[in-house]
């Protein structure tokens, strides 16, 4: 079933608006899936681990204009897990900011949707990513920027486990808690999955709200469900009534959420998707979207 | 000795630094806990809501410095040379560089001039590391002159530049001299008989030593490589096909600085003979600035001594001088 995205960006009712951004991010996962099965390359275990945030972000929290990408005012995301990629082109794209055609093209030479996002070759990205560590950093100089010209867009960095092994990131936590720029949110896509395996294994990060609050973050107080968008709406409620700077909030999500074989398994990081892998896959994100699809 | 007066490039970038802040109002200082040292302070002091210091953390400051000029800013990152290109040195290449983002990055105490602490603090390869960098453009000044238009240049260029800057007094070659460009070799002497190819700090030698031959008859070509990238390809090859010969000198690693430039260059367009100046490949040690600029072989008599070697290496039988 198409679902109209010009209507449900419009769509003021809550709960309404939650059901249709969590049947579009399934629909995004199916997407996402036969790009990187037809093409042969790209991530999955962390584009699907973001759907429903990027999705929330796109459709419902951003003050961006896909008409005028460049808008200097509009609200920033730098998505430092850049191997979501393709999920962030998929988004973009169902956001009007690049054509739906162009999306097959991923990974491709000439493409403009390149393996890992570049903000001079694709309209909507604010910033390249994809080697670790460093969006943090550049989401806090955006922030910073804001606030030496009196602006106030809101700053966004979308971040991943393996962000959060590189000490980039934590000089990055630092330096935000020492100069506290207004609407600076950190967004942890927490999926405890990284490539080599589960990062209990190979990097444990927890207590992770703990160590937030230890470098003076403000943290929210609890653990959002990543996936369930509800809780993402309630998330930015809570995000958008806070006067405390920086903010941190924590999503427990599963890395290549949504297929039973693949979810919370690392080999699912960046394994090419076969032909026997898919059908299975495609089948399981199908049936699930026409559940949600019960719900509209 | 070359009798200029002598005034750090350190304290020219700093001074430099407070002179335009009124002309670019959004241009913004980042400092990695040296401030006193590169004399960013000198700002700072004067401009402390347009003045951040990060801490020892230059992979966070250079990240914040790109993010900032994605949102229209300008900003200058300084620490030592040698920490904002290998500690800085990812982010320069994935966030700066490869969004072509207009951020000065300002590489203080580089060469040998921390010279007494060491090896651990010697910059000999940053010029190498930031020449690979696409869109990069490579400013090594010879004076506080130079440093202050490198600067005004910076502000003005629609990319990412690196400024290298000694810490010591040097002296002041180019007071009444048309203002430093970025991609354009100065000519300080003219001669038929060989090409010296300089930048940076031993630019007063250079002269010193191109006054020396000429004395003897050998005409040195003196040519001020203040922009390592891009190189001014045309006024380089110009030169070299006139003397035949060229020797570069940089206080520098002889990997990848101004010796690989000058060589990738002639080795495409005119290949010619060559000798190069600069550190050898090995770590450098503590030391006076002067006594280790000698040591090794960054001197007025080196480069007298290389250029004649050069020359008469070079020379048909007849050609040879006495």
């Amino acid at each position: 079933m198409p679902i109209d995205t010009e209507q449900v960006l419009r769509e003021q009712d809550r709960s309404r608006k939650a059901a249709a951004l969590q049947y579009l991010a399934q629909q995004f996962r199916i997407t996402v899936l036969d790009i990187l099965h037809e093409r042969g390359t790209g991530h999955w275990g962390g584009a699907s681990s973001a759907a429903e945030l990027l999705a929330a972000l796109y459709f419902d929290v951003l003050r961006v204009r896909p008409d005028d990408p460049q808008w200097p005012d509009r609200d920033r995301l730098v998505v430092s897990k850049g191997h979501a990629s393709c999920m962030l082109y998929t988004v973009l794209a169902h956001r009007g900011f690049l054509p739906m055609e162009e999306l097959p093209t991923f990974r491709q030479l000439g493409s403009r949707l390149q393996g890992h996002p570049c903000m001079r070759r694709t309209p909507g990205v604010d910033m390249s990513t994809g080697s670790l560590g460093h969006g943090l950093s550049i989401a806090l100089g955006m922030a910073l920027a804001a606030r030496q010209s009196g602006k106030e867009w809101w700053t966004y960095a979308l971040l991943g486990d393996g962000d959060l092994n590189e000490g980039q990131t934590w000089e990055a936590i630092m330096a935000a808690a020492k100069f506290r720029p207004e609407r600076l949110v950190a967004l942890v896509d927490y999926n405890k999955v990284q490539l080599d395996g589960p990062s209990d294994e190979i990097m444990p990060m927890d207590p992770l709200p703990d160590k937030f609050r230890a470098f003076r973050w403000n943290v929210a107080p609890v653990i959002y469900n990543g996936h369930d968008m509800p809780q993402i709406f309630d998330s930015f409620d809570w995000i958008r009534s806070q006067r405390q700077w920086p903010v941190a909030v924590i999503y427990s999500t599963h890395k290549g959420r949504g297929v039973s074989f693949m979810e919370d398994n690392a080999y699912w990081h960046g394994a090419p998707v076969d032909d026997v892998s898919f059908t299975k896959a495609r089948a399981e994100l199908l049936a699930t979207l026409e559940e949600l699809g019960g719900k509209l | 000795m070359i009798a200029a007066p002598q005034i750090s490039m350190r304290e020219a970038f700093g001074e430099a630094l407070v002179e335009f802040a009124g002309r670019y109002p959004e241009m913004m200082v980042l400092d990695a806990d040296v401030s006193a040292s590169t004399r960013t302070a000198l700002f700072a002091k004067k401009y402390p809501e347009r003045f951040f210091n990060l801490g020892v953390a230059e992979a966070n400051m250079v990240d914040i410095a790109a993010g900032m000029a994605t949102c229209g800013l300008r900003p200058v990152a300084a620490t030592f040379a040698l920490f904002i290109s290998l500690k800085g040195g990812e982010q320069i290449r994935q966030t700066i560089c490869y969004n072509n983002l207009p951020v000065v990055l300002a590489g203080s105490y580089a060469g040998l001039s921390d010279s007494f602490d060491g090896a651990s603090h010697q910059s000999i390869l940053d010029v190498a590391v930031m020449r690979a960098m696409p869109n990069m453009a490579v400013v090594v000044p010879a004076d506080a002159i130079e440093v202050r238009q490198a600067l005004a240049f910076a502000l003005r260029r629609d990319g990412p530049t690196y400024i290298r800057i000694c810490r010591n007094p040097v002296p002041v070659l180019f007071e009444c001299a048309a203002p430093l460009e970025i991609g354009r070799i100065r000519q300080l002497r003219v001669g038929a008989d060989i090409t010296i190819a300089v930048c940076g700090v031993p630019t007063y030698m250079a002269l010193e030593a191109a006054d020396h031959l000429a004395a003897d008859g050998i005409g040195a070509d003196v040519l001020e490589v203040s922009t390592v990238k891009p190189m001014d390809e045309a006024a380089l090859v110009r030169s070299v096909r006139k003397t035949g010969r060229v020797l570069t000198v940089e206080e520098h690693s002889v990997i990848g600085g101004l010796a690989g430039a000058v060589a990738e260059t002639l080795g495409r367009l005119a290949p010619a003979p060559m000798d190069s100046i600069g550190v050898p490949d090995c770590f450098p040690e503590s030391g006076p600035y002067p006594e280790l600029l000698r040591k090794f072989g960054i001197s007025t008599e080196e480069i007298e001594s290389r250029a004649r070697r050069l020359v008469a290496a070079t020379s048909l039988p007849t050609k040879i001088r006495s």
